[in-house]
C-alpha cells in the first residue's frame, strides 16, 4: 500500500465514527478498527522490503518552493513505530469500545482518536522535516481533543491546555530548529539531512539548531522540566492514556531524537544535554511515582522515568546504547500499555483508582491480577520478562559511562532510579491486588468482561514472549531498526539473551530489585518524609503563570487601548510629527527658487480674521454655538482667499459648501447639549496644545517650504491647460478637469457623497427605531422657542428667491464647462433654495409638497454618470471617455453639446439629492406629533380666519 | 478594447444605486441582486486574474486621456489577485450576512457592501495617486456606514472614534499628496516613480516627507502600531459580518505599502532610502506583539478576534517590511491566509454571541454547539498558524524568507513566541466558551444578565443552515489554500518578482502601451 495512503487513512477514516455513531457504538467502534486495521495491513505489505533494509519512499511535490514536500519514507524505525502506533491503537480502539460509557460521545472519541493516530503515523513516516512538524503539531492538537475529552471536568480542560502549551511550544521551537537545519544542509528531506552529519556537526548553527529540535522533544516526552504535564494529561480517558502515554504522543520525542541520531548525535552537547536531562527525568521520575497514590499518576511518574531512560541511552550517542533505547522502546510500549490498561480496569470495575483504597483484589479479579502483576514485573525489571532484558542492557551501557570524569555518577543515579523503578512496581502489585481484601470498595469488583482485558491480556503474553526469546522474535526487528537509527553503519555486537554471566549489570539489577522490596517495606515511613517536604505543585504553578500572564495581558490592553479618542489623537500626531521630522532631517533641502511677494494689507486683515477665529474656536469650543460661528468665519475667509487668489470655481464650491454644512450642522446642535462638558485635565490639555502647535508649525513650515520652490519637473496641468479646450470642448480647466480629465475622481467623489447622506439616513432610522425617539418626544429646548416659527416675511422672501436661485442654479450649471460653475456647485446651489423652503415653512409642511424622493435623486446621479461612462463602450473608448460637438438650430446661436455635461448632470443630481436627504433625515428628528400644519406660515392672509378663531371653532 | 480592468468597479457602482433606487422597499430583490453581484464580481476577477497570471501589465486610461495626465487603471498580477481575493472573501459573508439577518437589522446594507466593494477593488486597480485617494474615501465612508449598521449605543461610540480617527489619516493623506505633487508635479504612480528616481539629490527633504507621510496613511490603513487605536473598538462593535468584510481593509493598507514602496520609493531608490524598511520591521514586530498580547487579555471574543487581526497585520508587516522578493512572495501569500482567517473567526464570533453572548466566560450550553466549537477550532488553528492549514504555511514562509534578515534572530523569537501566547489565548476561550460550559459545578445556572447591558439581539437566525454553509465556504477556502499552496505560492512569487522590476510597470503605463 502507498504510504500516502497508510498516512491518510486515519485521517479519512476519522469521518466516519462521528458519522456512524447514530448507527450505534459498535458501528464507530469498527469503522475506527476496520480504518485502522486497513493501515496495519497496508504497513505489514512492506515487511519484506523493510526486513532487507529497503527504504519505501512515496514523493509528492507539495510546496517545492518553501521545500516543504509530502514526502513519506518508511524504513526499520518508521516501520517499528508505526507498527506500535496501528497496533496499540487497534487494541485501544478494543479496549474504549468497552470502557466508555453510554454517556459519553463515543463518534467523537474515536473520530479523535484517528487523528490523533494519522498524526502520529505521519510524523514516523515523514521523509520531509517541514513535514515532520505538520505532524508534530497536529498530535498535539488532537492530544488536545483527547485529553480534554471530558470537558465537563476541570481537570481535562487544564490538562489539556497544559499539554498543548507545553508541546505546542517545544514545537514551536522546533520549527526554528529545523528551520535551521534545513538551512545548513540546503534541503529539508530527511534523506538528504542524514546524509550530511560533517556539515552540520561544523556549522556555526549546529548548537542552535540542536537545542531547539531538542526543546520539541523534550517537551513531547516529556523530559524535565517538562515532565509536569504529563501526569496531568491522565484526567484523560484510560484509553487515551493507555495510548498516549505509552506508545505514541510520548514516544514521539524519542522517534526524534532517535531520527536524528545520526546526524546530531555523537558530540559532547548531544551528550550533556541529552544524556543528563534523560538521567535527571529517570531519577525524578521515579522518586515521584513512588510516592503518587493515584494509579494513573503513579503509571505517569513511572512513563515520565522510562522516558528519561531511554532519552539518556540515546545520549549516550553509542550504538549499543542505540540498540538498548530501541529495545527498550518496544519492551516500555508493551508493559506500560497493558498497566495503563489494568489501572483503566481496576478503576472501572471498582470506581477508584487510590491506592490507599485499593488491595487485596487478587482473588475477585485474577484476570486482572495476572495480567497487571505480569506486566508491573516487567517494569521492575524481573527475569524472564522482557523489561529486564533492557534493562540489563540499559545498567551495562551507564557502567561504562562517565560523565565530566566521574565514573560512578552515572551508573549510580541509574542504580538508584532502577532501584526506585522496581519499589513503584512492586507498590503496584501489592497495594492494589495483594493484602487483606477490604470491605470498603465504592463498588462491588469483580472481573471485567473479556473486552476489556483481551487487549492487556495480548500485550502481556507479548511481554512473555519477547523475554523469553528475544532473538527470535524482535531481533531481527531491532537489528534493522537499530542499523536506520545509527544511520546505517555497521551494527555493535550485542546479544539479546537473559543470561549473560556475572556481570556489573547484574549485580546491579540485583541491588535494584532488594533494594525496591526494601522500599516497599518502608514505604509507610517514607511517605510521611515525603509528605513533610516542599514540593512545588506544578498544576498550581502554571495555572499561576497562566493566569498572572492573562492578567498582566489584560491590563496592557485595556490600559492601552482605553478608548480615549484624543490620546490616540495625540499618539498619532506625535508619532507623524516626528517621523516626518525624521524623514525631512536625513535629506537634503533644495535652495529656494521663489522670491516671496511682499505682504499686502488685504490678505495681512484675512489672516488675521483666520487666526483669530482659530484661536476663538480653541477658545470657545465648548460653546457649541460660538465655535461653529467661529468655523463659519473660517471657511468664509477661506473662500474669499481663493477668490482673491484667483481660484473662483473654488470659491463658489467653497461657499456653496459653508452654506450648505452650517444649515446642516446647525440642525444637529439643536439635539446636542449647548456645552461640551471638561472631561480632561488643565495638564493634559497644555499637553495636547503643545503637540498641536508643533503639528501646526510642522505643516505651516511644510507648506513654506513648498510653496518657496519651483516643482522638480514639469507638471501635469500644463498638458491640462493646453487640452481643454482642444480635447474637452471647454474652456474652463477647472470643470474639464473636474468632469473629463479626472472625471473618474469625480464619480468616485458623487459617490462618496452620496453614501455619506445615505448614512446619514440609516443612522437616523435606527436612532429612531430606539427609545431615543421617546427621549426626543420629551425633549425640552435649550432656548425658548421662537413665538413665531414660520415668519410671513420670511416665507414670502423664499417664495420669492426660490425661482430666481433655480435660475442661478441652472444658469451656473450651464455655464459650467467654459465659465466657473458647474454641476457640483449647481446641485448645492438648488439645494440651498430648496432648505430655504424648509425652513421657512417647517419641514412637515415641505415634506407633504415633496414630489420625488432623495434616494432616487442620489441613485440617478450616479447611475446617470456612469451610464455617461459606459457610453463610450459603445464607440469602443475606454470609459468615461467624452465626446464634444456643435449644433446649429436655427433660428438659435450655434451651441456646443457635450457628453461632459451628461456626466455633470450627473453630478448635480447626485450632490442635490445627498443634500436634501441629509437634511431630510436631521430633520426628523425634530418630527413632534402634530406639528404637521395646513399652512405654509404662522399668519397667513389666504386663511379665513385667524388661527385663534380656528381653535376655537374647534372646540366649539 | 478590454474593458474588463474597470468593471470591478463600474459593476458595484451601478448596483447600489440601483438596489437604493428600485429595490428600496424589497429586502428579498436586494438579497437576490446583491449575491448575483458578488458573483458576477467574482467572475470578474477570475478572469482579470487568469488575464494577469500570463505576466502582461495592462492598462486602462479612463477618459481616454493618456497617462500620466488622465487617471489609469493598471492591472498587474498583484492588483489581479487582490480583487480575486475581495470578490471571495465577500460572496460568503454576503450569504452570511443574509442568513444571519445582519442585513435587515439597518438601511442600505446591502447598498453599502457594494459600495464597499466597489471602493477596494478600485484601490486595488488603480495607477493614480489622488485616485487612490479617492477610493480610499469610497471604501471609508461606505465602512461607516457598515460599521454602525444596526445602531446601538455602544457601537456608534465606536463608530464615532473610527471616523474621526480615519478622518486624521484622510487628512494626512492629503498633505502627503499635496507634497508629492509639489515637489514632482504628477500624480500618476508609474510617472511618480520615474521622478523620484530622477529627483537631484540635493533636493530630497520634502520628497521624502511627502514619501513617509504616505506611508504612514497606509500604515494607520493596516494597523500598524502606533497607529492602529481605531482597529479593536470598530470592529469588535461592527456587526461581525462586516467586520469580517472589514478583514480586507486592513489589507488596502498593506497592498498600498507594497504597491507604492515598491514602485515609486523602493528599496533601490536614493532619494527615499531608509524610509519604509527601517522603522516599519520594528513597528511590526510591536504590532505583532500588542496584537497577541490582546489575544490572551481579551474578555470578549470579537475583540479577541479583531485583536487576531492586528496580529496577523503584525506578521504580514514583518514579511513586507523587509522588501525582498521572497518576503514578498510570502506575504501575499500571507494575505490571502490572514483575510480568510480573520474573517473565518469573525463569522464563528458571530455564531457564538447570536447564541450565547460574547464573553470569554463559562455560561449554560449554546445550541449547536458541537458544530460551533468545531469551526472555532479550525478558525483557530488558522489563526495561530498551527499546522494543517494555510497558517502554518504562511508562518513558514515568513521564517524562512527573514532568515537573512539582519535581526533575523529578534524577527524568528517574536513571530515564534507570539504563536505560542496565540494557542494559549485561543485555547483558554475556547475552553472556557465550549468546555466549561458542560460543566455543571462552574456554570451558574441562571444567566446573570439581568442589570448588564443585553449582548446582540439574541435572535434566532432565520436561516441557520445557509449561515453554517457560508462559514463552511470560508474554511473551504483555507483548505484549498493550503492544499494549492504550491501553485499559489508560484504566483505570488512571480508577482513579488513583477513588483520587483518596476520598469515593465513605468513602461507599461507611461509607453503608451494599449
Amino acid at each position: 500500500m502507498s504510504l500516502f495512503l497508510i498516512a491518510a487513512l486515519p485521517f479519512l477514516g476519522a469521518v466516519f465514527p462521528a458519522l456512524l455513531i447514530r448507527a450505534g457504538r459498535n458501528a464507530a467502534a469498527s469503522a475506527a478498527g476496520l480504518t485502522t486495521f486497513l493501515a496495519l495491513m497496508g504497513l505489514l505489505i512492506h515487511i519484506p522490503s523493510v526486513m532487507r533494509g529497503d527504504v519505501v519512499t512515496a514523493r509528492f511535490d507539495w510546496i517545492p518552493r518553501l521545500g516543504l514536500n509530502a514526502n513519506f519514507m518508511l524504513d526499520g524505525l518508521g516501520f517499528l513505530f508505526a507498527l506500535l502506533i496501528l497496533v496499540i491503537g487497534l487494541l485501544i480502539i478494543l479496549y474504549a469500545r468497552f470502557y466508555l460509557s453510554r454517556e459519553d460521545p463515543m463518534g467523537q472519541f474515536y473520530t479523535y482518536l484517528l487523528l490523533f493516530q494519522g498524526a502520529m503515523v505521519g510524523i514516523v513516516l515523514s521523509d520531509n522535516i517541514l513535514l515532520l512538524i505538520v505532524f508534530w503539531e497536529l498530535t498535539s492538537l488532537s492530544s488536545f481533543l483527547l485529553i480534554g475529552y471530558w470537558k465537563h471536568l476541570p481537570d481535562g480542560r487544564q490538562g489539556a491546555r497544559m499539554a498543548l502549551a507545553v508541546t505546542g511550544s517545544g514545537g514551536l521551537a522546533m520549527i526554528a530548529g529545523m528551520l535551521i537545519l534545513g538551512n545548513i544542509v540546503g534541503s529539508y528531506d530527511l534523506s538528504v539531512i542524514l546524509q550530511n552529519k560533517a556539515l552540520i556537526q561544523a556549522s556555526p548553527y549546529y548548537l542552535p539548531a540542536l537545542i531547539l529540535i531538542l526543546l520539541g522533544a523534550f517537551t513531547k516526552s516529556a523530559q524535565f522540566p517538562f515532565h509536569f504535564w504529563l501526569p496531568h494529561a491522565m484526567a484523560a480517558p484510560t484509553p487515551v492514556s493507555a495510548y498516549l502515554h505509552s506508545a505514541t504522543m510520548v514516544k514521539a520525542g524519542l522517534f526524534l531524537m532517535a531520527r536524528m541520531w545520526p546526524v546530531l548525535a555523537g558530540t559532547d552537547a548531544w551528550f550533556y544535554i541529552v544524556a543528563t536531562t534523560g538521567l535527571i527525568t529517570m531519577l525524578l521520575g521515579a522518586v515521584i511515582a513512588l510516592f503518587k497514590d493515584d494509579l494513573k499518576a503513579l503509571l505517569a511518574f513511572s512513563t515520565v522515568s522510562h522516558l528519561g531512560l531511554i532519552t539518556m541511552l540515546l545520549g549516550f550517542g553509542t550504538k549499543i546504547a542505540a540498540v538498548a533505547a530501541i529495545f527498550h522502546i518496544i519492551n516500555h510500549a508493551t508493559f506500560k500499555a497493558a498497566l495503563f490498561m489494568t489501572a483503566g480496569i481496576v478503576d472501572h470495575e471498582t470506581g477508584t483508582r487510590n491506592l490507599k483504597r485499593l488491595g487485596g483484589l487478587r482473588h475477585l479479579m485474577p484476570i486482572t491480577f495476572t495480567i497487571g502483576t505480569i506486566a508491573a514485573l516487567s517494569m521492575a525489571g524481573l527475569p524472564p520478562l522482557n523489561g529486564f532484558l533492557s534493562k540489563e542492557m540499559m545498567l551495562e551501557e551507564t557502567v561504562h559511562t562517565t560523565w565530566l570524569h566521574s565514573h560512578y555518577l552515572v551508573p549510580g543515579l541509574a542504580l538508584l532510579a532502577a532501584l526506585f523503578s522496581a519499589a513503584y512496581s512492586f507498590r503496584f502489585v501489592s497495594h492494589v491486588f495483594l493484602g487483606a481484601q477490604r470491605e470498603d470498595y465504592p463498588t462491588h469488583p469483580h472481573d471485567p468482561p473479556v473486552g476489556l482485558w483481551l487487549a492487556p491480556a495480548l500485550l502481556v503474553v507479548l511481554v512473555v514472549l519477547i523475554g523469553l526469546n528475544s532473538a527470535a522474535l524482535v531481533g531481527p526487528l531491532i537489528a534493522v531498526v537499530t542499523s536506520a537509527v545509527i544511520g546505517g553503519e555497521k551494527l555493535p555486537y550485542y546479544s539479546l539473551k537473559l543470561w549473560h554471566g556475572f556481570t556489573p549489570a547484574l549485580y546491579m539489577s540485583v541491588v535494584a530489585t532488594l533494594g525496591g522490596l526494601f522500599l516497599l517495606a518502608l514505604h509507610k515511613r517514607g511517605e510521611q518524609v515525603w509528605n513533610a517536604l516542599p514540593r512545588p505543585e506544578a498544576k498550581v504553578i502554571f495555572e499561576a503563570i497562566i493566569d498572572a500572564l492573562t492578567r498582566l495581558s489584560r491590563w496592557i490592553t485595556d490600559e492601552m487601548h482605553n478608548g480615549v479618542l484624543s490620546r490616540y489623537a495625540i499618539i498619532f500626531v506625535a508619532f507623524t510629527v516626528g517621523l516626518g521630522y525624521y524623514a525631512y532631517s536625513t535629506g537634503t533641502i533644495g535652495v529656494e527658487t521663489r522670491v516671496p511677494l511682499p505682504a499686502q494689507i488685504i490678505p495681512i486683515i484675512g489672516w488675521i480674521c483666520l487666526v483669530g477665529a482659530t484661536l476663538g474656536i480653541m477658545w470657545f469650543h465648548r460653546n457649541r454655538l460660538l465655535s461653529l460661528v467661529l468655523i463659519g468665519v473660517v471657511g468664509l475667509i477661506v473662500s474669499v482667499a481663493f477668490n482673491y487668489l484667483s481660484a473662483p470655481d473654488l470659491a463658489l464650491t467653497q461657499i456653496s459648501v459653508e452654506v450648505v454644512t452650517m444649515i446642516l450642522l446647525l440642525l444637529s446642535l439643536n439635539f446636542l447639549p449647548t456645552e461640551t462638558p471638561w472631561d480632561s485635565s488643565a495638564a493634559r490639555r497644555w499637553r495636547d496644545a503643545a503637540i498641536s502647535v508643533i503639528a501646526g508649525l510642522g505643516t505651516g513650515a511644510l507648506v513654506y517650504a513648498m510653496m518657496m520652490r519651483d516643482f522638480a519637473f514639469p507638471t501635469i496641468s500644463e498638458f491640462h491647460l493646453a487640452n481643454s479646450y482642444k480635447g474637452g470642448g471647454g474652456t474652463n480647466v477647472v470643470n474639464v478637469i473636474l468632469v473629463d480629465f479626472r472625471g473618474f475622481d469625480t464619480f468616485g467623489e458623487i459617490i462618496v457623497l452620496g453614501i455619506a447622506a445615505l448614512i446619514i439616513f440609516a443612522l437616523t432610522e435606527s436612532v429612531l427605531s430606539t427609545n431615543v425617539r421617546s427621549y426626543l418626544l420629551n425633549r425640552k429646548p435649550h432656548w425658548p422657542q421662537s413665538g413665531d416659527s414660520h415668519p410671513l416675511m420670511m416665507v414670502v422672501a423664499t417664495r420669492v428667491m426660490m425661482p430666481i436661485a433655480l435660475m442661478v442654479g441652472a444658469y451656473i450649471f450651464f455655464r459650467g464647462h467654459n465659465q466657473p460653475g458647474g454641476g457640483f456647485i449647481a446641485g448645492l446651489i438648488v439645494a440651498i433654495a430648496y432648505l430655504m423652503q424648509y425652513m421657512a415653512s417647517g419641514y412637515t409642511w415641505a415634506i407633504e409638497r415633496q414630489r420625488f424622493y432623495y434616494h432616487g435623486t442620489i441613485g440617478w446621479g450616479v447611475l446617470i454618470a456612469a451610464a455617461t461612462g459606459l457610453g463610450a463602450w459603445f464607440n469602443e473608448r475606454p470609459f468615461l471617455t467624452s465626446d464634444f460637438g456643435y449644433l446649429h438650430w436655427p433660428p438659435l446661436e450655434e451651441f456646443e453639446w457635450a457628453t461632459a455635461m451628461l456626466f455633470d448632470t450627473g453630478v448635480f443630481l447626485a450632490v442635490l439629492g445627498a443634500v436634501m436627504l441629509a437634511l431630510d433625515s436631521l430633520s426628523r428628528f425634530a418630527w413632534q406629533p402634530g406639528m404637521a400644519q395646513e399652512f405654509p406660515m404662522d399668519i397667513n392672509p389666504l386663511r379665513d380666519s385667524p388661527p385663534e378663531q380656528e381653535q376655537e371653532k374647534e372646540q366649539a | 478594447m478590454n474593458h474588463w480592468i474597470v468593471a470591478p468597479i463600474v459593476l458595484p457602482a451601478i448596483l447600489a444605486p440601483f438596489s437604493i433606487m428600485v429595490l428600496r422597499y424589497h429586502l428579498d430583490l436586494q438579497r437576490i441582486f446583491s449575491v448575483a453581484g458578488v458573483v458576477a464580481l467574482l467572475g470578474i476577477a477570475l478572469t482579470i486574474t487568469a488575464q494577469a497570471s500570463g505576466g502582461d501589465i495592462q492598462v486602462y486610461e479612463l477618459g481616454d486621456w493618456p497617462a500620466p495626465f488622465g487617471i489609469v487603471m493598471v492591472l498587474d498580477r498583484m492588483s489581479a489577485m487582490m480583487v480575486l481575493l475581495t470578490a471571495l472573501l465577500a460572496l460568503p459573508i454576503v450569504l452570511y450576512a443574509i442568513a444571519s439577518g445582519w442585513d435587515d437589522r439597518g438601511k442600505h446594507f446591502h447598498a453599502l457592501f457594494h459600495f464597499q466593494l466597489m471602493g477596494v477593488c478600485g484601490a486595488f486597480l488603480t495607477g493614480d495617486a489622488f485616485n487612490l485617494f479617492v477610493f480610499f474615501e469610497v471604501l471609508l465612508i461606505a465602512s461607516y456606514g457598515l460599521m454602525t449598521h444596526g445602531g446601538g449605543a455602544v457601537r456608534l461610540k465606536a463608530g464615532v472614534q473610527y471616523v474621526a480617527y480615519n478622518l486624521l489619516g484622510s487628512t494626512l493623506f492629503l498633505f502627503a499628496l499635496g507634497t508629492i505633487y509639489g515637489v514632482t508635479g504628477t500624480l500618476n504612480m508609474a510617472d511618480i516613480a520615474t521622478r523620484v528616481a530622477e529627483i537631484p539629490a540635493e533636493d530630497t527633504a520634502l520628497l521624502r516627507v511627502g514619501a513617509v507621510l504616505l506611508l504612514l496613511v497606509f500604515c494607520i490603513k493596516a494597523a500598524v502600531l502606533p497607529l492602529h487605536f481605531w482597529l479593536p473598538a470598530s470592529y469588535a462593535n461592527a456587526p461581525m459580518p462586516v467586520a469580517a468584510l472589514f478583514a480586507i481593509m486592513t489589507k488596502v493598507g498593506a497592498y498600498s505599502i507594497l504597491r507604492m514602496f515598491t514602485l515609486a520609493f523602493g528599496p533601490d531608490v536614493a532619494a527615499t532610502e531608509g524610509l519604509a524598511g527601517e522603522w516599519l520591521q520594528p513597528a511590526a514586530l510591536v504590532t505583532l506583539a500588542v496584537g497577541t498580547i490582546g489575544i490572551l487579555g481579551s474578555k470578549h471574543i470579537a475583540r479577541m478576534v479583531a485583536f487576531c487581526a492586528i496580529a496577523s497585520m503584525g506578521t504580514l508587516l514583518i514579511a513586507i517590511s523587509q522588501f525582498t522578493p521572497d518576503a514578498t512572495a510570502a506575504a501575499l501569500y500571507y494575505v490571502f491566509h490572514s483575510t480568510l482567517a480573520t474573517a473565518l473567526l469573525f463569522l464563528v464570533a458571530d455564531l457564538v454571541m447570536a447564541r450565547r453572548g460574547g464573553a470569554i466566560a463559562p455560561t449554560p450550553p449554546m445550541p449547536q454547539s458541537g458544530l460551533v466549537s468545531a469551526l472555532f477550532f479550525v478558525g483557530a488553528i488558522a489563526m495561530a498558524g498551527m499546522p494543517p492549514l494555510s497558517g502554518f504555511i504562511g508562518k513558514l514562509l515568513v521564517l524562512d524568507a527573514s532568515r537573512d534578515a539582519s535581526d533575523a534572530t529578534m524577527v524568528w523569537a517574536v513571530i515564534l513566541i507570539s504563536s505560542f501566547v496565540t494557542i494559549i489565548g485561543l485555547a483558554r476561550a475556547g475552553t472556557l466558551i465550549f468546555w466549561k460550559s458542560h460543566d455543571t459545578q462552574a456554570v451558574p445556572i441562571e444567566m446573570p444578565a439581568e442589570n448588564e447591558a443585553a449582548p446582540e439581539p439574541v435572535a434566532p437566525e432565520p436561516q441557520p443552515g445557509l449561515a453554517f454553509t457560508a462559514v463552511f465556504g470560508a474554511v473551504a477556502g483555507l483548505i484549498l489554500l493550503t492544499l494549492f499552496a504550491g501553485p499559489a505560492l508560484e504566483y505570488t512569487s512571480q508577482t513579488a518578482e513583477q513588483l520587483f522590476a518596476p520598469e515593465n510597470y513605468i513602461s507599461a503605463v507611461l509607453g503608451g502601451a494599449e
